[in-house]
């Protein structure tokens, strides 16, 4: 390792990138895009759900039940239904998630202390939001009755009683908003992609454009070539990693809780591994066309699925869980939630910061080797 | 053993069943033009890689300023200069930056890099140009410019792979006054053409077909070996009795 070598490789890696503002540009605004973009689209929290009711009954118990659905959030009434037809029609043009039908007799069934019936109809398409919404409906229902039911126990002079009363306390994202929880992991998707891209392109081209059997005649090591590249697009990927910690922190309003310091080094960490990946296909491939696409598709879709970013990897196969050991974007998402939303340290996310440099060394060392074997 | 610059014995390189280059020895002196003539597909390409050690031989040996290209490739690496078919420069990098870099690559001491990028500078005639795009340059400035950033270091040795391919006539004409330059510097030029006028300015040439070196001399020993009076007869001549031999 010279480094003198490894600065003349550096500093034109740095001279061709201010020479294409363009990419530059890119580079800069596409991690700044798909946070913007994910981070406002990607929800996962449902409230305002579109409701249709049918009301059978048409009494003051069922009007009280309609109003409570009425001052849910979680709940807008958007279609009030008099034939099953209208009800069915309001689900099937998706215009209600959920319809609400109260069945003749609800209001003095309930004061009678008999089963009252209500039933809810989902549209079951989006499996996600329709089970969140059932919850939400089946309490409200639930809540309503126990309620209705002891006030009447208490008219007719009965005690009052108490049922079990739950107290519950949500650690580290106390709001339950998904966009906490969705925002870190953005940062590692969007970092894996933009690091393994920018490195894709850089030795295919010089394979390309024939400057590589210039340098492979030359005195110039596949380690001080490699690194020398990495140095440059790593300034890049770093800066990335700021722009997005401050889109999250500032604009998302995502609490970090931890320490600055190790989510910079852990970042450093990620974006090693990425990049040294971009550059891997780079070499293997030789051809930019080839190397972009397999970087796109080998960082985007693992990140994105086996990351734990947003499905849970604990609800996958075990072979799944398995094939998402490999996935660095996995470990980071760990650290990034971690320092994030809990704003622990070292001591407990040190297994995935190992796991980072292991990831980053092996995937740099193949590089080299695979240079090498050009080389020979 | 020290007054050849390349010393090649029983070279053979194959790809496959494929053979490139096919039981090829010979040697080149110290400050000799040296020649690789013929038509594409012959292995001039091939044989020079392998003496830059960017391809492993199959069998035989090669010697590269004293250097075994397959035990010690790094060593020849840094005692020659190689310039490929396509001027490996960088379009979007300055005259002085490409110079700069391949300074930098080539380890040239800090002391000797402002001489060293004055002399590339002089000798690809860019003097005052230092902060064009390379991408502007003519391909005649391309091409002396690529010699320059190849010869920064001074290397004994120096591989031109059809240095002159797309160059026009004028160019290239001035571009062998450098070369002549540097062989009576005492640097070895070891250069693969296709053009017989190039040819003729070599000192010795080696005619290679097929993979095999079907004859070896200076240009006046071949032609009147043959009995021909220029180079594109021996040349043609040669061709065809080998032709004529192998069937």
């Amino acid at each position: 390792m010279n480094f003198r070598r490894w600065w003349a490789v550096t500093r034109k890696e740095f001279l061709h990138i201010v020479r294409d503002p363009l990419s530059l540009y890119m580079a800069l605004a596409i991690p700044l895009l798909l946070l913007l973009l994910f981070g406002y689209a990607l929800s996962l929290d449902v409230d305002h759900v579109p409701t249709a009711v049918y009301d059978l009954d048409r009494s003051s118990a069922s009007r009280e039940l309609i109003e409570q659905f009425k001052g849910s959030r979680y709940f807008d009434i958007v279609a009030s239904a008099s034939t099953p037809d209208e009800l069915n029609a309001a689900i099937d043009r998706g215009k209600a998630i959920i319809g609400v039908v109260i069945q003749p007799g609800f209001g003095s069934d309930l004061k009678g202390g008999r089963e009252a019936k209500v039933q809810l109809i989902l549209d079951g398409s989006d499996s996600n939001t329709a089970s969140i919404a059932l919850g939400y409906a089946q309490s409200l229902v639930t809540l309503y009755g126990i309620e209705v039911r002891a006030i009447a126990r208490e008219r007719l002079g009965a005690p009052k009683v108490n049922s079990i009363d739950t107290r519950i306390r949500v650690v580290f994202n106390s709001d339950l908003k998904s966009r906490n929880y969705i925002v870190p992991g953005l940062i590692a998707v969007i970092l894996m992609i933009i690091a393994a891209v920018l490195t894709s392109l850089c030795v295919a081209r010089e394979w390309e454009n024939g400057s590589m059997e210039q340098l492979l005649s030359t005195p110039l090591r596949p380690v001080e070539f490699l690194l020398g590249k990495l140095a440059a697009y790593f300034a890049i990927g770093m800066i990335d990693m700021v722009i997005c910690i401050v889109t999250g922190v500032f604009l998302f309003e995502v609490p970090l809780r931890g320490s600055a310091v190790l989510l910079i080094a852990s970042s450093a960490l990620f974006c090693f591994g990425a990049l040294c990946w971009g550059i891997l296909l780079s070499t293997i491939t030789r051809n930019q066309v080839i190397a972009y696409q397999l970087s796109m598709i080998s960082s985007f879709l693992p990140a994105f699925l086996l990351s734990g970013f947003i499905y849970s990897i604990d609800n996958m196969p075990p072979v799944i869980q398995l094939v998402s050991r490999i996935v660095p974007a996995r470990y980071f998402v760990t650290i990034l939630k971690g320092i994030f939303l809990k704003g622990v340290g070292i001591q407990i996310l040190w297994a995935e910061l190992l796991a980072l440099l292991l990831y980053g060394s092996i995937v740099f060392f193949i590089a080299v080797r695979k240079m090498r074997a050009k080389v020979a | 053993m020290s007054e050849f610059s390349v010393v090649i014995e029983h070279l053979t390189k194959r790809f496959g069943t494929f053979v490139a280059v096919d039981n090829v020895t010979l040697n080149v002196g110290k400050g000799e033009i040296f020649g690789f003539l013929g038509p594409n597909g012959a292995g001039k390409s091939t044989t020079i890689r392998i003496l830059c050690g960017l391809l492993a031989p199959t069998s035989g040996k090669a010697i590269v300023a004293g250097y075994n290209v397959a035990s010690d490739p790094e060593l020849v690496r840094a005692n020659i200069g190689y310039m490929s078919q396509r001027f490996s420069l960088y379009d979007d990098l300055t005259v002085a930056e490409n110079i700069d870099f391949f300074s930098g690559i080539y380890g040239v001491a800090k002391d000797k890099r402002p001489i060293r990028k004055q002399y590339a500078l002089d000798m690809s005639g860019l003097v005052g140009r230092e902060d064009s795009m390379t991408r502007t340059l003519p391909g005649g400035l391309k091409q002396r410019l690529a010699l320059g950033c190849a010869i920064l270091h001074e290397p004994p040795i120096i591989f031109l792979d059809e240095p002159t391919s797309g160059v026009d006539p004028i160019a290239r004409r001035s571009f062998w006054d450098l070369i002549y330059q540097l062989s009576e510097a005492g640097q070895t030029v070891f250069v693969t053409t296709h053009y017989m006028d190039e040819a003729e300015y070599c000192h010795r040439l080696a005619l290679m077909y097929k993979g095999k070196m079907i004859s070896l001399g200076t240009p006046a020993e071949l032609k009147q070996a043959l009995g021909k009076g220029s180079m594109e007869e021996v040349f043609v001549e040669s061709i065809e009795r080998e032709e004529a031999a192998s069937v």
